[in-house]
C-alpha cells in the first residue's frame, strides 16, 4: 500500500497511542463511528477541514498523519522499549528519536523484527523437538545408530588380539549400521527439507487440516455460493493425504456451511460494515451463538474484516483441536500452549464470554483482544455429562494497542515463554538456560 | 559385591558391543530388550549395576527406573542410563527419578567402561 493511502492508519495508531476510543474522536470531529472506522481502514480517503480537525484533537501536525513520520517506526521503538521491560527508554520522546536519528532508529527496528523472528524459530524448533513424535523418534534412531556404530569401532580399533569369528561378527554389525545410518539420516534430511520448504508441515490430522485451510484463505466461495460441496473439494486437496484428515475435513467443511448458511456473506459484510466487528452484536442480529460467530468471523475473506484474526479451538482436556494463526500471537502445534490463555480460562464458566486484552511476553509488545466462550458439544443428555469445547478469537488491537487498557501477560508456552516467576509455569524455560 | 551387570537395551549391536567390552573387563553380563517387563527381570537378576536405556518398547527406561527405586532392596542399585535425548529437563527427569548416572548417545566405549568401574566401586565403599 502506497504511503498516502496510509492516512487511516496513521490516525488509527495516533489515536490508540493518544487513548482515545473511536467514537469519542468521531463525536468531537462530527462525523460517526463507522466513518472514522471506514477511514481509519484506508477505505475513505480523507482532507481538508476533517484532517486539520482529526490532527487537532490527536495534538499532531496534520502532515504527521498525511505524510507518516515513520509511524510504523515509531510504534516498532516503542515494541522494542515495551519488550526490553526496563523503565529505561524515553517511550514518549519515540517520535524526535526517529526524526533526530533515523538511520538508528532504522538499525533498532531493524534488530527488534530480526529478535522476534530468531524467537520464533527458537519456539518452533523447541516445540517440534518435544512434541513431534517422527522428529524424536527419527534422531533416536540416528543416535543409537551412531551410538552402536562408535562403540564397534572403537572395539575393531583399540582391541589387540580380537578373535577372528568376534572381528567377523563386529565387521557384520559395522557394514549393518553403516547403512541403517545412511538410510535414516537421508530420511531425516529429507523429512527437515520438506519442513523447511513447507510451513505447513503436515503429519497429525488437524494440521493437514490447518494446511487445507490456510490454502483456500480459510474462505470457500463456491461453498458460500452453494456452486460446490465439501467431498469434491476434499477429494481434489493435495494437503489432505490421510483418510483421518479427509474426515475431520469434512466435519469442518460441514460446519463451515451451516455458518455461512446461517450467516451468509453479503449479510454479515453489511453487519459488519454497520455495527463493527463486535461479536455480540452479530449474534444478537443472526440470532446465531458465540461459537458460530467466532468461526464465521474466522473465515470471512480479507477485504471484510479491518485486520487478519487468529481462531483457535480446542476440547475439554486442552487438546487443540483447530488453528487459524495469526501473525504476532504464536499458537504452538503440538499443545502445551499456556494455561493463562482466555480460551482455557472460559472451560472454567462455560455460555460466559470473556474477553481479555493480552500479550505475548517474549515476542512483540503487540496487544490482542481474546473474546473466548466454552460450549456443551453435542445434543444433551440427562444421564451423560457434557463434553466441553472452547473457542477463541484473536483481534490485532489497533495500532498495537501500546499504552492503552489493562493488559493480560500471556505466553505461548512455557519452555519459550520468559516470564520465571508465573504461578502457571510447568516447566523451566529454555530462555532462561541462556538460549 | 560381585560383577554382574544387566544391560537393558533393544538395539542389538549397542548390546552387543557393551556386552563385548565388559566381558573383557572381567564382567557377567545378562542383556534384556523389552521395557514392559523389565523390573521383574531385574529384581529375579539382582544384578549388581544396571545399564538401562531410556527408550524401550513396551516401557521407558524413566518408568522402569521409578519403580525400581520403590522396591526393596534396589533403591541403591547403581543404575547408569543411556540415551539419545540429553535435554536437561531429561537430566532433571532422570535425577528425580533416582539415576545414579547419566549418559547420552553416542557415548565412547571408555566412557561407559569408565562409568560402570565408578558406580561399582562407589556402591562397594557405601
Amino acid at each position: 500500500m502506497a504511503r498516502d493511502t496510509l492516512t487511516g492508519s496513521r490516525i488509527r495508531e495516533r489515536r490508540t497511542i493518544k487513548g482515545v476510543r473511536q467514537a469519542d474522536l468521531a463525536r468531537k470531529v462530527g462525523i460517526s463511528a463507522s466513518y472514522l472506522n471506514l477511514i481509519e481502514h484506508n477505505r475513505r480517503r480523507i482532507g481538508g477541514k476533517l484532517l486539520i480537525d482529526i490532527a487537532s484533537v490527536l495534538g499532531v501536525e496534520p502532515s504527521m498523519l498525511t505524510e507518516g513520520a515513520e509511524a510504523a517506526l515509531i510504534a516498532t521503538l516503542r515494541e522494542a522499549a515495551a519488550d526490553a521491560a526496563t523503565p529505561l527508554a524515553e517511550t514518549d520522546r519515540a517520535d524526535e528519536f526517529a526524526g533526530r536519528f533515523p538511520g538508528w532508529a532504522e538499525v533498532l527496528a531493524w534488530s527488534h523484527h530480526r529478535i522476534a523472528s530468531l524467537e520464533r524459530t527458537v519456539e518452533t524448533l523447541s516445540d517440534r523437538l518435544t512434541h513431534d513424535p517422527r522428529l524424536a523418534a527419527s534422531l533416536h534412531e540416528v543416535l543409537s545408530t551412531a551410538a552402536a556404530i562408535r562403540s564397534t569401532a572403537s572395539i575393531l580399533a583399540e582391541t589387540g588380539e580380537l578373535e577372528p569369528e568376534w572381528r567377523d561378527r563386529f565387521h557384520r554389525n559395522l557394514n549393518e549400521d553403516s547403512a541403517r545410518l545412511a538410510d535414516s539420516s537421508k530420511a531425516l534430511v529429507a523429512y527437515l527439507d520438506d519442513s523447511e520448504a513447507n510451513d505447513d508441515r503436515r503429519g497429525a490430522p488437524q494440521e493437514e487440516v490447518e494446511a487445507f485451510m490456510a490454502a483456500h484463505g480459510h474462505h470457500f466461495p463456491g461453498l458460500e455460493r452453494g456452486a460446490e460441496l465439501p467431498d469434491p473439494l476434499i477429494e481434489a486437496a493435495p494437503e489432505l493425504t490421510s483418510r483421518a484428515a479427509r474426515q475431520v475435513a469434512r466435519a469442518v467443511l460441514a460446519q463451515y456451511q451451516a455458518d455461512a448458511a446461517a450467516m451468509p456473506l453479503t449479510e454479515i459484510t453489511g453487519a459488519i460494515a454497520s455495527v463493527g466487528l463486535d461479536p455480540l452484536a452479530l449474534a444478537a442480529r443472526f440470532g446465531a451463538d458465540l461459537p458460530a460467530v467466532f468461526r464465521r468471523i474466522a473465515a470471512l475473506p480479507a477485504e471484510v474484516l479491518p485486520d487478519e484474526v487468529g481462531l483457535v479451538i480446542c476440547d475439554a482436556s486442552g487438546s487443540i483441536l483447530f488453528r487459524k494463526p495469526l501473525p504476532g500471537f504464536a499458537l504452538p502445534r503440538h499443545g502445551e500452549s499456556c494455561p493463562l490463555w482466555p480460551l482455557f480460562s472460559a472451560l472454567n464458566r462455560p455460555l460466559v464470554p470473556i474477553r481479555r486484552r493480552v500479550a505475548q511476553l517474549g515476542r512483540s509488545a503487540a496487544h490482542f483482544d481474546c473474546l473466548a466462550v466454552a460450549w456443551p458439544d453435542g445434543q444433551p443428555d440427562f444421564d451423560r455429562d457434557p463434553v466441553y469445547r472452547s473457542i477463541m478469537l484473536i483481534l490485532p488491537v489497533a495500532g498495537g494497542g501500546i499504552g492503552g487498557e489493562q493488559v493480560q501477560p500471556v505466553g505461548s508456552s512455557c519452555r519459550v515463554c520468559p516470564r520465571s516467576a508465573c504461578a502457571a509455569r510447568r516447566e523451566p524455560s529454555i530462555l532462561s538456560e541462556g538460549l | 559385591m560381585g560383577r554382574h551387570v544387566l544391560l537393558i537395551e533393544d538395539e542389538a549391536n549397542i548390546t552387543e558391543a557393551i556386552r563385548f567390552l565388559l566381558t573383557r573387563d572381567g564382567w557377567q553380563v545378562d542383556t534384556h530388550a523389552d521395557g514392559a517387563d523389565a523390573v521383574e527381570v531385574i529384581r529375579r537378576a539382582a544384578p549388581d549395576l544396571v545399564i538401562l536405556d531410556v527408550m524401550l518398547p513396551g516401557r521407558s527406561g524413566m518408568e522402569i527406573l521409578r519403580d525400581l527405586r520403590d522396591l526393596d532392596g534396589f533403591r541403591d542399585l547403581p543404575v547408569l542410563m543411556l540415551t539419545a535425548r540429553g535435554q536437561s529437563r531429561d537430566r532433571d527427569m532422570a535425577e528425580r527419578a533416582g539415576v545414579s548416572r547419566f549418559m547420552t548417545k553416542p557415548f565412547s566405549n571408555a566412557e561407559v567402561l569408565s562409568a560402570v568401574r565408578d558406580l561399582h566401586a562407589q556402591a562397594q565403599r557405601t
